[in-house]
């Protein structure tokens, strides 16, 4: 099969390119190196739309951050996930550092940031009591808001999915070589793939896949930024309503202090360059340190709250912007590289753009028949209790109650399993219901999801793993396997 | 809506004992609702032996000690529902539950018992630094994976918390053919039994590293190795202490949270000691007709303590309903300090307190030769000499009520502990 | 002569208790703040025992593993031979509390018996 398409990675960028792809006539093949879609930068990051007032003017990164925070509620309500446009607030603490909220005041209007207000100290403690006592202003951003980040990479590749890109996990690429037919060959640890045009959209990887078919000084080297992270429990999740920045340096925006779109409160990220791709390890120097941060602009923490700690990994590149484009001198390849923040935000936007070059590279036609909505995972906290029972009554595994802290039934993991691009693990299953996310962080309901995959999936419960690969959860029966199979 | 007299929220041991007391007050309209699949809650999967020497003169296992329970609720056909999840309790006493076959539904409760246990403290918690894989348990999981599912987590084992979860899955995995490289406490002293550190470490030659942490998980897919090093006094890891363990699997067992979610929606006020609800001498809450015992009101040692707590709510629930249990406020305030953390009871109304109550608590430190001391406002009534206390075992003194009589217009009563 | 060292289960204080031996006689015992420590130090070192609980393989059960234990102590030093027969059993279910399990359990007239209810599937 020759496709048309090969996306590399499915992360937000390369689901996001999938879902826009899907609208057109073309044979797409999206290639993920782990067994699930948003397993790298897609699922450890702060989950903000932002603004738009940090991307230096006239840049790629300010234009799709703008233009990806103007898409984002009609995105999210045709793929039918949460986002709260909450608002943001860049802190100043120093007096002889206000010029700066006006430097980022006068760039966002440049960007084309509406709505924007520089705040007095009294007014901003009026919205937001918990500021520092030191805070002496405030640029405020309502445009700004909160999302799932899992949910919105899930949605658009599973909408892609049915629409009918091709998703191929556990599949490593290894090698891309022009063919003599003018055609990419891509070695994969899953065998050869063939495309006639190919997206680069690997995270962090996607400095190894352009140097793979880029010319000699043409190379781009990605260093993973990782970020430190501190989820709270939900009764923190009112500490502040709105997203909380320091003002912006050399290595980012900062450590930020954020209401969660599902009400919890994140404390994060650091940034720290290291040179594993794969590096997500917390360390007790980054917690410590954002720990101290966050209290320069936040007060009374509850950091005793902590439900998990955590690290997810950005692509930096030294310029600091987004590489979208077709590679010189690689003909009808195309990167989508150093998708670093506010990739999130940017990522409807950068669907639109790279599937906007590649309709016009390679002239598609609309689909007739493309399906643009998309339907969750049914909620049925949202129901009432009338509801709730006739949805029992029609499927009993909704009245059965997995995961307590989050109140997710066995309906609602029944049909993440089931659903176009489903969940075949722990986490899987974690990402799309939230079943394992609250505060006793699966401990409670990890043997009865694995049950549930047995079941459903037909799954040995050795063969059931946490995030696929050697992630299995338990290696062989008690007294070495002389029980019977039941 | 269903209409019944006494609901108690949990199946296990407190639930239990609660309900059994409650039906010999002469309560008819009782209703035990439990999440799991069966009755007798943690101690289905606590197959270990140990418990009921108080309250059977035996030793029994967690099953064994569940059944006896289980056996009166049924004798005394005593109503209940299983794979039932409560999902509210109101103010006034609605609770709101759910099921496969009953779909969700409502029960007005006269009085509400709540009895959800708790839950162990999550790896996330503990801010532990290191890689996310798999092979990281609390202790409570692994047990109910080996236990009750009948399959082994891993085979190299490191346990981070010498509470007694965690001591008795060492052994427990060990028997099972694992091997336990360590176990490692962050207190200088085990929150364990003495017994289960001889016979679940010393036994099997498992070393014990007290003042010690993990200071890094490694695996990206799987767990691979831990490492884990001394702490100082203030509980930091001492930088050159550090030794590596190759391991596939991390059992925690570091600490128990009464699970108090319903109740904290519900409007029950909470120590924030205990995190369990703030009770009076009847262990009935802020709110009127809503009852707590066993591990959602303070995490106990023993398990025959929580039947005789349990006991005591379901009698004053039973009361309550009744009608017997006047409303007047509590008036008498139990404080604990120097080293006493807190009692439960924090309150006594002197007019509903039985001839005798035990107030129970724990220290917060170990204490050799020294006195539980209790005063009446500012007179020292009580001075009990202690061999040892420590945090990990519950203590109790006894008040009666002809000698809180004797003090007319007494405000304060505190529990403290005294070297002299 | 022989020296042991022991922690004394009797209670928290945990005293470390020192026993010293001649084959099979106690020569002395040190250590203990009360008599609860001498009697365990002596039985612990003349003859050890223990209760040994664990699961058993359930064939047509609601559940895969029952609940075990030995009736009574075992010596400690039989706890891995008895481990291999409790490992090595199959019991078919329905079974009930104190069901037999392993009959005997390596000769040492303790039965091995179910703690738990386990209904047929």
């Amino acid at each position: 099969m020759i496709y048309d398409v090969i996306i590399i990675g499915a992360g937000v960028s390369g689901a996001a390119i999938a879902r826009e792809l899907s609208r057109y006539e073309a044979n797409v093949c999206v290639l993920e190196k782990c067994e699930d879609v948003c397993e790298g930068t897609s699922k450890a990051n702060s989950g903000i739309v932002h603004a738009g007032y940090d991307a230096p003017a006239g840049s790629l990164m300010a234009k799709l951050n703008v233009r990806g925070n103007e898409m984002m509620d009609d995105f999210c309500r045709d793929l039918d996930i949460p986002f709260k446009r909450n608002g943001s607030m860049v802190v100043c603490i120093h007096k002889e550092e206000l010029s700066g909220l006006q430097d980022l005041y006068d760039r966002g209007i440049q960007n084309g940031v509406k709505g924007l207000k520089i705040l007095t100290r009294e007014e901003a403690l009026k919205m937001e009591p918990n500021l520092s006592d030191n805070v002496e202003g405030v640029l405020y951003a309502p445009t700004a808001g909160i999302i799932c980040p899992f949910k919105l990479c899930i949605a658009m590749a599973e909408n892609a999915n049915v629409n009918g890109v091709e998703f191929r996990f556990n599949t490593k690429v290894e090698d891309i070589k022009k063919g003599e037919d003018d055609l990419w060959h891509i070695r994969t640890n899953n065998g050869e793939c063939v495309s006639r045009y190919v997206v680069n959209a690997a995270g962090v990887y996607s400095g190894q896949i352009h140097n793979m078919v880029c010319k000699d000084d043409d190379k781009i080297e990605i260093t993973p930024r990782r970020g430190d992270y501190c989820l709270l429990d939900k009764e923190a999740g009112n500490h502040v309503s709105h997203t909380i920045f320091p003002q912006p340096t050399s290595l980012g925006k900062g450590v930020l202090v954020t209401p969660t779109v599902h009400g919890n409160l994140l404390v994060g990220p650091t940034a720290e360059d290291i040179d594993d791709y794969e590096g997500v390890n917390t360390t007790a120097d980054g917690i410590n340190d954002l720990i101290a941060k966050a209290n320069d602009h936040v007060k009374n923490l509850p950091m005793r709250k902590v439900i998990t700690s955590f690290a997810g990994l950005r692509a930096h590149e030294p310029r600091h912007e987004f590489i979208i484009g077709e590679v010189k001198g690689a003909k009808n390849f195309i990167d989508c590289a150093a998708i670093e923040s506010p990739g999130l935000t940017s990522s409807p936007a950068i669907g639109e753009m790279v599937a906007g070059i590649l309709k016009d590279m390679m002239g598609l036609k609309a689909k007739s028949n493309w399906i643009g909505k998309r339907k969750d995972i049914l909620n049925p906290s949202d129901l009432s209790i009338e509801d709730r029972n006739d949805l029992i009554k029609k499927n009993p595994a909704y009245g059965n109650i997995i995961c307590r802290c989050e109140s997710i039934s066995e309906g609602e993991i029944i049909d993440s399993i089931h659903r176009p691009l489903g969940a075949r693990s722990l986490d899987g299953v974690k990402r799309r219901t939230r079943a394992g996310m609250g505060r006793c962080q699966a401990g409670f309901c990890s043997p009865k999801t694995m049950e549930i995959l047995h079941r459903e999936l037909g799954l040995k419960y050795e063969e059931i793993t946490k995030c696929g690969g050697r992630s299995n959860i338990v290696i062989q029966r008690t007294k070495n396997q002389k029980g019977g199979e039941c | 809506m269903l209409n019944y007299d006494i609901v108690i929220v949990g199946g296990g041991p407190a639930g239990l004992a609660a309900a059994v007391a409650a039906r010999d007050a002469g309560i008819d309209k009782i209703l035990i609702l439990e999440r799991d699949k069966e009755l007798g809650g943690i101690l289905n999967q606590c197959i270990h032996n140990g418990f009921g020497l108080h309250t059977f003169k035996e030793e029994l296992t967690g099953p064994e000690y569940a059944y006896r329970f289980i056996e009166k609720v049924l004798e005394a056909k005593i109503e209940y529902r299983l794979n039932t999840m409560v999902m509210d309790i109101s103010a006034d006493r609605v609770v709101t539950a759910m099921s496969r076959e009953d779909g969700m539904y409502q029960i007005q409760a006269g009085a509400v018992i709540l009895a959800m246990g708790c839950r162990e403290r999550p790896r996330g918690a503990l801010n532990i630094p290191g890689f996310r894989p798999a092979g990281i348990f609390s202790a409570g999981t692994a047990q109910r994976l080996v236990n009750i599912e009948g399959y082994m987590p891993g085979r190299e084992v490191v346990i981070l918390g010498s509470g007694d979860i965690g001591l008795i899955m060492a052994r427990r995995m060990t028997l099972e053919g694992a091997k336990v490289k360590v176990v490692a406490e962050l207190m200088p002293y085990s929150g364990g039994l003495k017994r289960n550190i001889v016979q679940c470490l010393d036994d099997f030659g498992i070393p014990l590293k007290l003042s010690h942490t993990v200071v890094d998980i490694e695996g990206k897919d799987h767990l691979t190795a831990v490492t884990i090093a001394a702490v100082d006094e203030k509980s930091k890891p001492i930088p050159g202490t550090e030794e590596r363990y190759t391991c596939d699997t991390l059992l925690l067992s570091c600490g128990l949270i009464p699970e108090n979610e319903l109740s904290r929606n519900a409007g029950v006020e909470m120590s924030p000691i205990t995190s369990g609800p703030i009770v009076n001498e009847s262990l009935e809450t802020n709110i009127p007709g809503v009852f707590a015992c066993g591990n959602v009101l303070h995490v106990h040692d023993l398990v025959d303590y929580v039947s005789e707590e349990a006991a005591r709510a379901g009698e004053n629930a039973a009361k309550y309903v009744k009608g017997q249990l006047s409303d007047a406020k509590s008036d008498i305030e139990i404080t604990a300090t120097d080293g006493a953390r807190y009692t439960v009871p924090s309150t006594i109304n002197i007019d509903r307190m039985d001839d005798k109550l035990t107030l129970r608590f724990r220290v917060g430190a170990v204490y050799k030769d020294s006195f539980v001391s209790v005063y009446f406002d500012d007179e020292r009534v009580m001075h009990n000499k202690k061999r040892i206390m420590a945090p990990g075992e519950m203590e109790q003194v006894i008040l009666l009520k002809n000698k809180l009589t004797e003090k007319p217009g007494l405000k304060k009563i505190t529990v403290k502990i005294e070297s002299e | 002569m022989e020296k042991r060292e022991l922690t004394c289960i009797g209670c928290p204080m945990g005293c470390q208790i020192t026993v010293e031996l001649e084959g099979q006689d106690v020569k002395s015992i040190t250590g203990n703040t009360c008599k609860i420590g001498e009697n365990y130090a002596r039985n612990e070192v003349t003859h050890p025992e223990r209760t040994v609980t664990s699961t058993a393989v359930v064939l047509g059960g609601d559940k895969p593993r029952v609940s075990v234990k030995t009736k009574a102590n075992i010596p400690k030093d039989k706890i891995a031979d008895v481990m291999k027969e409790i490992d090595a059993a199959v019991v078919n279910a329905p079974i009930r509390i104190g069901d037999i399990v392993v009959k005997n359990v390596c000769g040492t007239g303790v039965d091995v018996v179910a703690t738990r209810n386990i209904e047929a599937d």
